[in-house]
């Protein structure tokens, strides 16, 4: 039986423990918010916070996270109102809005790393969260309203 | 050659606009109304429309009709309907704004409901072709004036006042003369009673008082949803007992299964049932391919029963296709003469007697879609009755096509629209909803079929792969008197049926007989190219190597004369005139040509205003160039203007691009905004990286490691966008696909003017390090 935290809630597995965590979020615990795009690391769509650090869940296993607190989308701000999240609507960011939810969970994940990121750092840091709708510029100037108080 | 514009049309060739001969009030008998509140009328007559667009010739056409788009509850909450799908193009915000506007509802009190598919009720559904607002920004405003006037006849009644006395202003109506008011809501019940105005006598709002239509900063209705997790995709939906189904499909397109073996998959954990999948031969249009589906408790499990798998297929027809061996099939055919599609003077003798002849043999290959949501859709299929959950840009056509594939009535079908992750045209096929219903119907459960990337790289619907020779022949003086272009290309219609070796009409018209230059000798080609895997619609479709094509050689006659790359193209394009090419039934976007004519007027004012905002001639330091081009499609005209910086090893990067679009009237200017960055970093990813090829009949790339798309460390570091304001009566155009088109050429020049080099085949790949 494997054992995480998920959102603030105790949640158990007694399944494949090789199960990526992306399908035990999405398909067993009903967190639909984390997407999946690419399912090897390649996209972010999937990002959620492990701890603290922003993780890839579609190569992550279940197993990998045990005993882990794990934050997704949905839990990120209790009303949606994370300065990253109010930074997006302020901006108008998504067009299509599906990858929407891994940007901003790796966003979130880097300004707490860094709470001011110079315009080369957000891009550096942004780069392994693809969005073929092509938001870049917005997300950018989001991360940047995020970090400088929304 | 048939009449081939839309998916719906191409669909067995069949669909026609007979829907148009039968009443609306039939159309309309039998309908639920839902709701208390429903704004009651009677069956209204077509548009009649300040301008002529092409809605009345899709499938189902337009349906015109309040109660079927706006309802009020007695708290006052307007529900709009928005009967497009939503694929980021802000279409679901913006047509219920439409109605917004002229009925007067505050926008802080609409919800926006979205329609399932069923064109009866709701007129064509097709979210394709750029043609959304083109269509129904006239019929929006009709809807919401009708109802508007529906309430302001209740209110005059309650206050028995004639109703010329009184007036809707911000969800509420107003009799100044007394002062009094009654919001919507108190309204609702009485105005559902009042008879509906007839169009000709509706009075629709002057521009000048439009509160939303034009102004910008309307954020999108989803907005909330989607930066909290909660927007539903066509993968969020779950139904009780559903299971989860991934699928083995055919490697080759036209390929078969011979046998599998699913005893390893059945060992894995979560696996429940492995079974086949039923395939129809290529071409079948729209229709599954078959193979192998693993049904599991959840998605994991499915894949990794899938990977475990022994499967043996017979490739078919198309086991031998290869891109490198195909290029050169193309090329050859590029260089001999092709079907004449548009011949006006004689290009043959004019080449011949040119002082210099200019050949540029352009290559732009297979480019996949790869939208972040991979096609996926939920089916319940319970006896003859069918419901699906999917993100389809053709609810409507889903529809049908599940209703034939299962063998039941359309009636029983329901399609839910969910959001949709990006579509690109890829959604305008719906095979992936037919394989959910296949397995729904034979497992007697509800079931998912979700595609993983690998799936959508090796079994879509590619975009075409082409030659496009252009021999321009000029005069002494550098003046351009011959232009013969051949296209060589297999066509979308190749998916529908066998044999194809011609493009269709729609393909032509996108930027090869429409060419808008003013030279005396011109002749347009389309050798025969036969297709070997799945051809479909990609954001822009043929307007993409026909715009690289065309402006990069603009940029060649520049460089060859030694002039200055806007000058030229202002030269080419010539004097301000309506084009009237000598094609036999040009295509046009679907669009009546008086309503829509090739103005080379409004191609000339974007090019100069996106020269005049985007600096052009302005000094760039070392290593930097600028490049220009111009493109018409979708019947909207656009220019670019891309800034490159190239390094000593070759590095390409964007400082900065511009563009100048002129759409017409516009609803929504901050989403054309977006619309436009947007298209400048997706025509960025097919220049840079954009490449599928086959080899032994199969795709070789797997996922975006191999197929790459531009991340945000080398997009544009600035866009910039700049909209025409339009004539005022000037007719909308389309604003989602045109941005694409221009940009792979302006880079490619801007990247001549800072190098030299002079690429003519794309992606550029490695070819700036050699």
């Amino acid at each position: 039986m494997i054992k995480v935290k998920i959102n603030g809630q105790e949640q158990s597995w007694d399944g494949d423990p090789d199960l990526p965590l992306l399908w035990f979020l999405r398909d067993e615990a009903g967190l639909t918010g984390t997407k999946f795009g690419c399912g090897q690391a390649l996209c972010g769509a999937c990002t959620v916070l492990v701890d603290k650090e922003a993780v890839r869940s579609c190569i992550t296993s279940i197993n990998d996270v045990a005993g882990r607190e794990i934050t997704t989308i949905e839990g990120l701000h209790p009303t949606g109102d994370h300065p990253v999240q109010k930074a997006w609507r302020q901006v108008n960011v998504p067009q299509c809005g599906f990858c929407q939810a891994g940007q901003i969970m790796q966003a979130a994940a880097l300004l707490m790393d860094n709470p001011k990121p110079s315009h080369d750092q957000i891009r550096e840091a942004m780069s392994g969260n693809i969005c073929r709708c092509g938001c870049y510029q917005r997300i950018e100037n989001a991360v940047h309203l995020a970090s400088t108080g929304v | 050659m048939n009449y081939i514009d839309n998916p719906r049309k191409l669909r067995g060739f069949e669909k026609n606009i007979k829907i148009e001969k039968i009443s609306r009030r039939s159309i309309l008998k039998g309908l639920g109304v839902t709701g208390g509140f429903v704004l009651a009328a009677p069956v209204m007559s077509r548009q009649a429309l300040a301008y002529e667009t092409g809605a009345g010739k899709m499938p189902h056409g337009v349906v015109v009709d309040p109660r079927v788009f706006v309802s009020v509850a007695p708290d006052g909450i307007v529900t709009i309907v928005g009967h497009r799908s939503e694929m980021g193009t802000g279409v679901r915000t913006s047509l219920p704004l439409i109605v917004a506007e002229e009925m007067e509802a505050d926008w802080t009190r609409v919800k926006v409901q979205q329609a399932h598919g069923d064109e009866v009720k709701f007129g064509n559904q097709d979210t394709d072709g750029s043609r959304s607002t083109r269509h129904y920004l006239i019929p929006m405003r009709q809807i919401g004036a009708s109802a508007r006037t529906m309430l302001e006849q209740a209110a005059a009644k309650r206050w028995g006042v004639p109703a010329t006395e009184v007036r809707a202003v911000n969800h509420e109506v107003v009799h100044s003369a007394s002062g009094r008011k009654l919001g919507f809501g108190e309204l609702a019940a009485d105005a559902a009673k009042e008879s509906v105005p007839s169009i000709e006598g509706l009075k629709l709002k002057d521009p000048k008082d439009f509160r939303y239509l034009g102004k910008g900063q309307i954020g999108i209705v989803d907005l909330h949803d989607i930066t909290t997790g909660k927007a539903r995709y066509g993968a969020d939906v779950r139904l009780p007992g559903m299971k989860y189904a991934v699928i083995a499909r055919p490697p080759v397109t036209g390929g078969k299964l011979v046998s599998f073996d699913p005893d390893a998959a059945l060992k894995i954990s979560g696996v429940e049932k492995v079974m086949q999948v039923r395939g129809w031969p290529w071409p079948s249009k729209f229709q599954p391919l078959g193979g192998v589906a693993v049904i599991a408790r959840n998605t994991g499990a499915a894949i990794k029963g899938r990977d475990a798998l022994k499967l043996v297929w017979d490739d078919g027809p198309n086991g031998k296709y290869d891109s490198v061996a195909y290029r050169k099939e193309l090329e050859e055919a590029s260089r001999k003469p092709g079907l004449v599609l548009r011949k006006e003077g004689d290009a043959d003798a004019a080449l011949k007697g040119a002082d210099k002849v200019i050949v540029g043999e352009y290559y732009i290959p297979h480019l996949a879609h790869v939208s972040m949501e991979t096609p996926v859709a939920v089916a319940d299929v319970k006896g003859d009755k069918a419901e699906i959950w999917a993100p389809v840009q053709s609810p409507g056509g889903t529809r049908e096509d599940v209703a034939k594939t299962l063998g039941i009535p359309e009636q029983n079908v329901t399609v839910n629209v969910t959001l949709l992750g990006g579509g690109f045209g890829r959604k305008s096929k719906c095979d992936f909803a037919l394989e959910a219903a296949l397995l729904s119907k034979e497992l007697g459960a509800p079931v998912k079929v979700q595609w993983t990337r690998e799936d959508d790289l090796h079994n879509g619907f590619l975009h075409t792969v082409s030659v496009e020779r252009i021999e321009a022949g000029l005069d002494k003086n550098g003046k351009v008197i011959a232009w013969r272009h051949r296209s060589v290309a297999p066509s979308i219609a190749s998916t529908f049926a066998a044999g194809t070796v011609h493009q269709a009409p729609f393909e032509i018209g996108m930027g090869l007989v429409d060419m808008p230059f003013e030279i005396a000798n011109i002749s347009c080609e389309n050798p025969e190219a036969a297709a070997h895997t799945r051809i479909g619609w990609f954001r822009s479709v043929s307007n993409i190597p026909r715009a690289f094509a065309v402006q990069s050689m603009v940029g060649e006659i520049a460089q060859a004369t030694g002039r200055d790359q806007k000058e030229t193209l202002l030269a080419l394009i010539g004097s301000p005139r309506i084009v009237k090419p000598a094609v036999k039934d040009l295509w046009n976007y679907g669009e009546p040509q008086d309503s829509y004519p090739i103005d080379t007027a409004r191609l000339r004012k974007v090019v100069e205003l996106v020269a005049e905002k985007g600096q052009w001639g302005r000094q760039v330091p070392k290593g930097h160039g600028l490049g220009i081009a111009v493109h018409r499609s979708f019947v909207s005209y656009i220019a670019t203007i891309v800034e490159v910086a190239v390094d000593d090893k070759g590095k390409l990067t964007v400082p900065r691009v511009d563009t100048a679009i002129d759409c017409g009237t516009y609803v929504n200017p901050e989403r054309i905004a977006s619309q436009i960055e947007g298209a400048a970093i997706m025509g960025l990813s097919l220049a840079k990286y954009g490449e599928i090829t086959f080899k032994d009949g199969k795709v070789q790339q797997k996922n975006f490691d191999d197929f790459q798309v531009v991340r945000m460390d080398e997009s544009p570091v600035v866009t910039n966008v700049y909209i025409v304001p339009p004539g005022p009566d000037t007719p909308p155009s389309g604003v989602g696909e045109p941005g694409v088109p221009p940009f792979a050429p302006a880079l490619i020049n801007a990247i001549f003017a800072a190098t030299g080099k002079r690429i003519r085949s794309l992606p550029i790949g490695k070819q700036l390090e050699a």
